[in-house]
């Protein structure tokens, strides 16, 4: 074991053999380049197209714009014919309330469902890893009838208690991961200097830190880019997030290339910052929450 | 330790808010959908027990069943394009994230392939309609408008943009094997491809198994897409209709069809059987042998 240990970083040191071009190398990279051309080269079009004008648009599409080309009045229409700040401000609310919900709902019940041993816990924590794979769309027609009911048809309201709800199993499954990483001598130490249950519980959540913006990021991008909620249970005009704003705007603007370009643009570009920033702490949750 | 009473108490505070919204905006929703699928609730005698009569609609009134069946083979389809180009290519990326020659570049590759899985299904839709639109010259041939190309064109969409999901998953299920294990078998002079199927791949097969089934619960729950292509009734001619988008029809209603919430739940209940089916199935039978093998 020593023997390995100690070899190990030569053996890594002379085969990786600092910045040597070998052929795998190379291969490597070449293959990695080609499938980024692939998955960016796509939207880079769109975003370059929706700075030209529409003759420029077809006489050229992959020429970059020129002075003479250049030309932002795709963004002026979006801006002024479409509900652009109002389905930006509907998503922003929509996207952090249940996020927020989340993150602090399933950091409640997982730190319970890990630190409680009692005969209930583990068919509870079952309960909740089992719905990360629940299929919650097919609920649709009762979850209308509930929202009815409730009076919040057509709220944001009720897209806010819908995502939160299909949010919490992988919420509460990756906090879990990330709870059992918490020393028991810790709140041990806690109970000793007469903590309660509550004041125990915020002395370990510092330790989870990570876990929490794991959390965030992961529910965050399916529910900003649902489509089919915001559908069937908001959509009003006043009540339409950014995809459905651009789901009908292009609709109605199918001719309007510039236009259309500028409109996919701005619905794009927020996620991909985001995600851009945090894309650490999403892979991780990514793959620990569906890992178990 | 905690006094078993306090426990009791305390996991019952802290569990109650999310098992709460849990239970009512997604595991209930759910299993009314099957207590309603034997109801007739829009009749004028309020909720009617009509037993099994909303299923015998839904499989012999003509058209209804022939679309049902149509969009199952097509949810099929949709299903078989993913396993067979998407999971591949993202094994293959993860493969070549994880082969040791790549040092800083790692985290940027990964970061850059995975950007199209956070685009809006709706983006994608039209970026690639778009670029594939004959006026652009890159394809002289209406893929979309044609009933053999459509619904493998749109399956290929959605690989483009969700390719990085298997990635992510694979890689990191990379990650974690032993470098001993490969550090060894380097020294033995095996071959990175050898070192692939022989050393890392059998070490990854629960997880690729696991993103085998949640790319099938994915597509078979699609709807994003298509709908944002081709709309409720998707064309031409139903042939890109898959089972999210003759569900939607169902209790929407759309030209040609009446809403109806009762068939609705229906329908949402006999996929769901499907899916758990499907589910249930792979768990039991390969999942666990896997288990058993690994330990």
């Amino acid at each position: 074991m020593t023997t390995l240990d100690i070899a190990r970083p030569q053996t890594i040191g002379a085969s990786r053999d600092a910045r040597r071009w070998t052929l795998e190398r190379i291969v490597v990279h070449v293959a990695l380049i080609a499938f980024v051309v692939l998955a960016l080269g796509p939207i880079f079009v769109v975003i370059l197209n929706s700075f030209k004008t529409t003759p420029a648009i077809f006489n050229g599409p992959f020429a970059l714009p020129t002075p003479e080309t250049f030309n932002l009045q795709g963004y002026a229409r979006v801006l002024s014919r479409g509900n652009f700040f109002g389905n930006y401000a509907n998503s922003l609310i929509v996207t952090l309330s249940s996020v927020a919900l989340t993150v602090v709902f399933s950091t409640l019940a997982a730190y319970a469902l890990v630190e409680y041993r009692i005969r209930i816990v583990p068919y509870l924590a079952a309960f909740f890893i089992v719905g990360v794979m629940l299929p919650i769309r097919l609920g649709t027609i009762p979850i209308i009838k509930t929202m009815v009911a409730l009076g919040i048809m057509d709220t944001l309201l009720s897209l806010i208690l819908v995502y939160t709800a299909m949010s919490i199993p992988l919420a509460v499954t990756l906090m879990m991961t990330y709870f059992r990483t918490v020393p028991s001598e810790l709140k041990e130490a806690a109970r000793m200097d007469g903590a309660n249950e509550w004041q125990t519980f915020l002395i370990a959540l510092p330790l989870v830190r990570p876990g929490l913006a794991a959390v965030a990021t992961v529910s965050m991008l399916p529910i900003w880019n649902d489509l089919w909620f915001p559908l069937i249970l908001a959509p009003g005009r006043a009540n339409q997030t950014v995809t459905l704003g651009v789901q009908q705007f292009v609709g109605q603007f199918l001719n309007d290339y510039p236009a259309l370009l500028a409109a996919l643009t701005l619905g794009a570009v927020p996620l991909v910052l985001l995600f851009t920033v945090f894309s650490r702490q999403f892979i991780r949750g990514l793959s620990q929450g569906y890992g178990k | 330790m905690t006094r078993p009473a306090t426990a009791r108490w305390s996991l019952f505070l802290f569990v109650l808010p999310a098992l709460a919204v849990y239970l009512l905006f997604a595991v209930v929703p759910l299993f009314s959908s099957i207590v309603m699928s034997f109801f007739d609730t829009d009749g004028e005698a309020g909720n009617l027990f009509v037993g099994l009569s909303n299923y015998v609609y839904l499989f012999t009134q003509p058209v209804v069943s022939a679309r049902f069946w149509n969009a199952l083979a097509n949810s099929a389809k949709y299903f078989a394009v993913h396993v067979i180009v998407e999971v591949p290519i993202g094994l293959l990326l993860a493969a070549l994230l994880t082969s040791g020659v790549l040092r800083r570049s790692e985290g940027v590759y990964r970061t850059l392939l995975f950007i199209p899985a956070t685009l809006s299904v709706v983006i994608v839709g039209f970026i690639w309609r778009l670029i594939i639109n004959p006026l652009w010259g890159l394809v002289g041939f209406p893929l979309l408008g044609n009933p053999s190309t459509a619904l493998t064109t749109i399956s290929l969409m959605s690989v483009w943009q969700y390719v990085g999901i298997p990635m992510v998953f694979l890689y990191s299920a990379l990650l974690a094997v032993p470098n001993d294990l490969v550090e060894a078998s380097r020294l033995d002079g095996a071959s990175p491809w050898r070192i692939f199927w022989d050393i890392k791949f059998p070490l990854i097969v629960p997880q690729f198994g696991l993103i085998v089934i949640l790319t099938f619960i994915w597509t078979f729950n699609g709807f994003d897409l298509v709908f944002a292509l081709n709309g409720s009734a998707p064309g031409p001619n139903y042939s890109t209709d898959i089972l999210g988008t003759f569900f939607y029809r169902s209790f929407f209603g759309s030209s040609g069809q009446v809403a109806d919430l009762d068939i609705g739940a229906t329908v949402a209940t006999v996929i769901f059987t499907i899916m758990l089916l499907v589910t249930g199935g792979y768990f039991w039978l390969v999942q666990r042998r896997l288990r058993a093998h690994m330990v």
